[in-house]
């Protein structure tokens, strides 16, 4: 039994999770128009390969990756293209991004697919290639190119895999679904992975509020090939426990080291749902064209998790289980701890949209805060062991630097401080902010200090050739002076 | 229409100020029991006329400095203040003693700082401090407990006390006027009398003074409702005793014949109302774990130096203050190391 270690602070929530665990994972009704973002990951958007008017097949390319941080984007399904232009995306700023709008024939008509054979003897190399054209991003929520966390590089060694079923965040039930129902696949997709890094061990860590994943996940990993080395451990619910940092520390006691990754103390970890992914792109060649999401909140009558295809309309989801549209209720994507308000029910799904909430209960109405009295409830609760209110009074004061000194770059707004604040003080917020300064002021100063070299340089540039200048008039003064003595002289003698 | 918070996180807790400064007031009720009981109800119109006076100043204060009056006057720190003054001074001080106090405490130890929240000295040991040294002989003319005395003070001549500072006929003057235990400790051990001997004068029951005892008693166990409730973190207190009892022990040791015992200086004077419920003020005490380790031992240090060795039978607001100034220091050097932070 693995003795586990556990982080200061966080919080004990009501999970709101039982009303989207009652119905089964289904199918999402195929929607008109599937409304293709380029940027579905953190990296470079991808470069659209297809063109207005285009017939494009089910799981075809119509993307590929720009640069290193990157994947591929695929078609959900078979349709024409109709656009390819700036539309509304689903992003806490409420911005527009380029995106390729697919009208579906309904025929769901696939390309064909290439899966492989035996990934065992495919380098891990090749295997990260697949693992990338089949366009997979972290779905536990930030989107980052899986192939990038499959290749520890020639100077780590995976010590262990840890696959991240911990699914903390309140309301959310995606990863807990799809362990109940596909915890074979999970630990195909684990294989894979562990192949891929050649780490020593993996962990898959669950949860204690999710029994029944928990349990499915011990049948399968029973009958599984890769038991011997793979051990479950059922994690204590406390909010942030699923973030990866407090995850490694609860399961291995360690820390990731300021400005280091997992990888730099032998530890890489995935989502479920991503291994999942990667175990339909190797063995079925499925590329990741669509993803369950949970959909629940007060509004929703059949709450559940739905298999969603990417580019699908927020609002077709809500209507397939039946919410009620009143005002005033909010739209949030992702958890109610770190999610953020939806701008509009017609954005699209993508491959990182975890949870629709429609009505939170007791939702927190706009607060009008009070003042900071110290009481230090908020350092309690912070899983990083910041200061937040002291954070809080030099971010409101503006000195970024005092900010910085108190480690606010080590702040994983995970949002414990600003739940239990007496004073109702949006601390988030203020962090954001002054994490983004920060980030602005260091930019100026890079491109200030840029300027600065660009102009000492001129300068060197200009005095040398003044000298220069100055030289060969002096030499050729000296050669005149020359000339004319010798003429004054020839003409002496003459 | 409701509006809905625009920012995650969109869930809240529960705990809200006002609630923290209600559950302050709750727990400082046994207490404040105890003291009617052994000190007479001048302490109720105490609190009555401090709490008036506090709410009145801090209405004037709010809308001189065009500040919305409901959210900052139901938020409940003024009425606390009033209460911990009110309940330090001696029971029969005169009207205009608690009120110049509590002006003194809204208006410049609070409000002229910026308000809730802005105050870098606890504002009611500001008031008692200048209250102190203003006017000495009011503020150590403590009545002794009840039951040493043959007249007891009715609510009426209470009454009469504090509003025209006339003695009722039929009370004599040392009724109302004693030396406190802490008082009488300090000027009998001046006077070559040991701690035993001195302990065997009547104002004193078990190992300190009547009634103060119990009151101190009372005020520990609303104190520990307030950690149980986590309105206050053991840290403050738990330290100032501590280092209390420490110094109170080795001198002790050191010189049984001159000094106090360590369960002497606990249960006398403002000891666990100070540990409990002064010091833990959050505004203008430290705010880090270990910070709040050393402010509240620095605290019980000071008090016991003030109170031995200083001017004044007692010292706790003037080691409060003089902690309160060390604040701003102690949260920057007690950081605590944060996640991934290097050893």
């Amino acid at each position: 039994m693995r003795q586990l270690d556990s982080f200061p602070g966080g919080l004990v929530l009501d999970g709101q999770k039982q009303r989207s665990t009652e119905l089964a994972i289904r199918q999402a009704p195929l929607s008109k128009v599937l409304v293709l973002p380029l940027q579905q990951h953190i990296g470079e958007a991808s470069i659209p390969t297809v063109s207005v008017g285009d017939y494009v097949l089910k799981g075809q390319v119509i993307a590929l990756a720009n640069g290193h941080v990157s994947v591929n984007l695929h078609a959900p399904s078979s349709g024409h293209i109709t656009a390819i232009d700036d539309q509304a995306i689903p992003h806490p700023s409420g911005l527009s991004a380029s995106c390729i709008s697919i009208e579906t024939d309904g025929k769901e008509q696939w390309t064909a697919l290439s899966p492989v054979e035996d990934y065992q003897v495919l380098s891990a190399h090749d295997l990260r290639q697949h693992i990338r054209y089949a366009g997979i991003v972290g779905l536990g929520g930030a989107g980052f190119p899986s192939f990038i966390k499959l290749n520890p590089g020639i100077h780590h060694f995976v010590d262990t895999l840890i696959l991240n079923g911990v699914e903390c965040e309140p309301y959310i039930t995606c990863d807990d679904m799809l362990m109940r129902e596909r915890a074979d696949g999970i630990l195909d997709g684990l294989a894979i992975m562990r192949h891929a890094i050649k780490a020593k061990t993996s962990v898959i860590a669950i949860e204690d509020n999710k029994p029944q994943a928990i349990a499915a996940m011990q049948a399968a990993l029973s009958q599984h090939p890769i038991h011997n080395d793979t051990e479950l451990v059922i994690v204590p619910t406390r909010y942030p426990t699923g973030s990866e940092k407090q995850l490694i520390q609860v399961l291995t006691h360690q820390q990731v080291p300021n400005n280091k990754l997992p990888i730099d103390i032998g530890i890489v970890m995935h989502n479920v749902g991503t291994a999942y992914a990667i175990g339909r792109a190797i063995n079925y060649g499925e590329p990741l064209i669509s993803r369950i999401v949970t959909i629940t909140g007060d509004n929703v009558k059949n709450a559940g998790n739905i298999e969603t295809l990417f580019g699908s309309p927020i609002r077709d989801l809500l209507n397939f289980c039946e919410t009620k549209w009143q005002a005033p209720s909010q739209l949030i994507m992702g958890g109610p701890m770190m999610g953020y308000q939806l701008s509009s029910s017609y954005l699209p799904i993508t491959k990182t949209a975890n949870c629709i909430i429609s009505g939170v209960d007791n939702a927190a109405p706009e607060p009008t805060p009070m003042p900071c009295i110290r009481c230090g409830d908020c350092a309690t609760a912070c899983p990083v062991n910041l200061l937040p209110q002291q954070i809080y009074w030099h971010a409101r004061a503006k000195d970024l630097e005092k900010t910085s000194e108190y480690n606010l770059f080590d702040c994983i707004e995970c949002g414990c401080c600003n739940y239990v604040c007496p004073s109702e003080i949006p601390l988030v917020q203020y962090f954001r902010f002054a994490k983004t300064e920060t980030m602005n002021q260091e930019q100026e100063r890079q491109k200030s200090d840029v300027a600065r070299v660009r102009h000492e340089n001129r300068q060197t540039r200009q005095n040398m050739e003044k000298r220069e200048k100055e030289l060969r008039q002096q030499q050729r003064k000296a050669a005149l002076a020359a000339s004319q003595a010798a003429k004054q002289a020839d003409k002496e003698t003459s | 229409m409701a509006l809905f918070k625009l920012t995650p996180p969109f869930l809240s807790g529960t705990n809200r100020v006002t609630d923290h400064m209600l559950q302050l007031l709750i727990a400082l009720i046994p207490a404040t029991i105890a003291l009617v009981y052994y000190f007479g109800t001048g302490v109720l119109i105490n609190i009555i006329l401090a709490v008036i006076v506090a709410l009145a100043a801090e209405t004037l204060m709010l809308t001189l400095r065009q500040r919305p009056i409901k959210p900052f006057i139901t938020d409940g720190s003024a009425i606390v203040t009033a209460f911990l003054l009110a309940v330090a001074l001696p029971p029969l001080s005169p009207w205009w003693l608690t009120t110049v106090g509590i002006l003194f405490a809204i208006i410049f130890a609070k409000h002229l700082y910026g308000g809730l929240g802005y105050n870098p000295f606890n504002p009611a040991m500001v008031a008692y401090v200048l209250l102190l040294i203003s006017f000495p002989v009011e503020m150590t003319s403590w009545l002794p407990a009840e039951s040493l005395s043959n007249s007891p003070i009715t609510l009426s001549s209470a009454f009469q006390l504090i509003f025209t500072e006339q003695l009722p006929q039929h009370i004599p003057i040392d009724a109302i006027s004693a030396a406190t235990p802490l008082d009488m400790m300090k000027t009998q051990i001046g006077l070559q009398q040991t701690p035993d001997q001195i302990l065997h004068h009547p104002v004193f029951s078990l190992f300190a003074g009547e009634g103060w005892l119990w009151v101190n008693v009372w005020f520990a166990i609303g104190g520990l409702f307030l950690i149980y409730r986590k309105i206050i973190s053991w840290h403050i207190p738990v330290a100032f005793i501590a280092s209390l009892v420490a110094i109170s022990l080795i001198t002790w040791l050191i010189s049984p014949e001159t000094t106090a015992s360590p369960l002497f200086h606990l249960f006398s004077g403002g000891t666990m109302i100070g540990a409990f419920f002064i010091a833990t003020d959050p505004v203008s005490a430290a705010t880090t774990p270990k910070g709040r380790l050393i402010f509240g031992a620095g605290i019980g240090l000071l008090t016991y130096i003030i109170r031995v060795w200083g001017g004044y039978p007692d010292g706790i607001a003037f080691a409060v203050l003089l902690m309160n100034m060390l604040v701003p220091l102690i949260d920057y050097y007690t950081q605590p190391r944060v996640y991934g932070a290097g050893r």
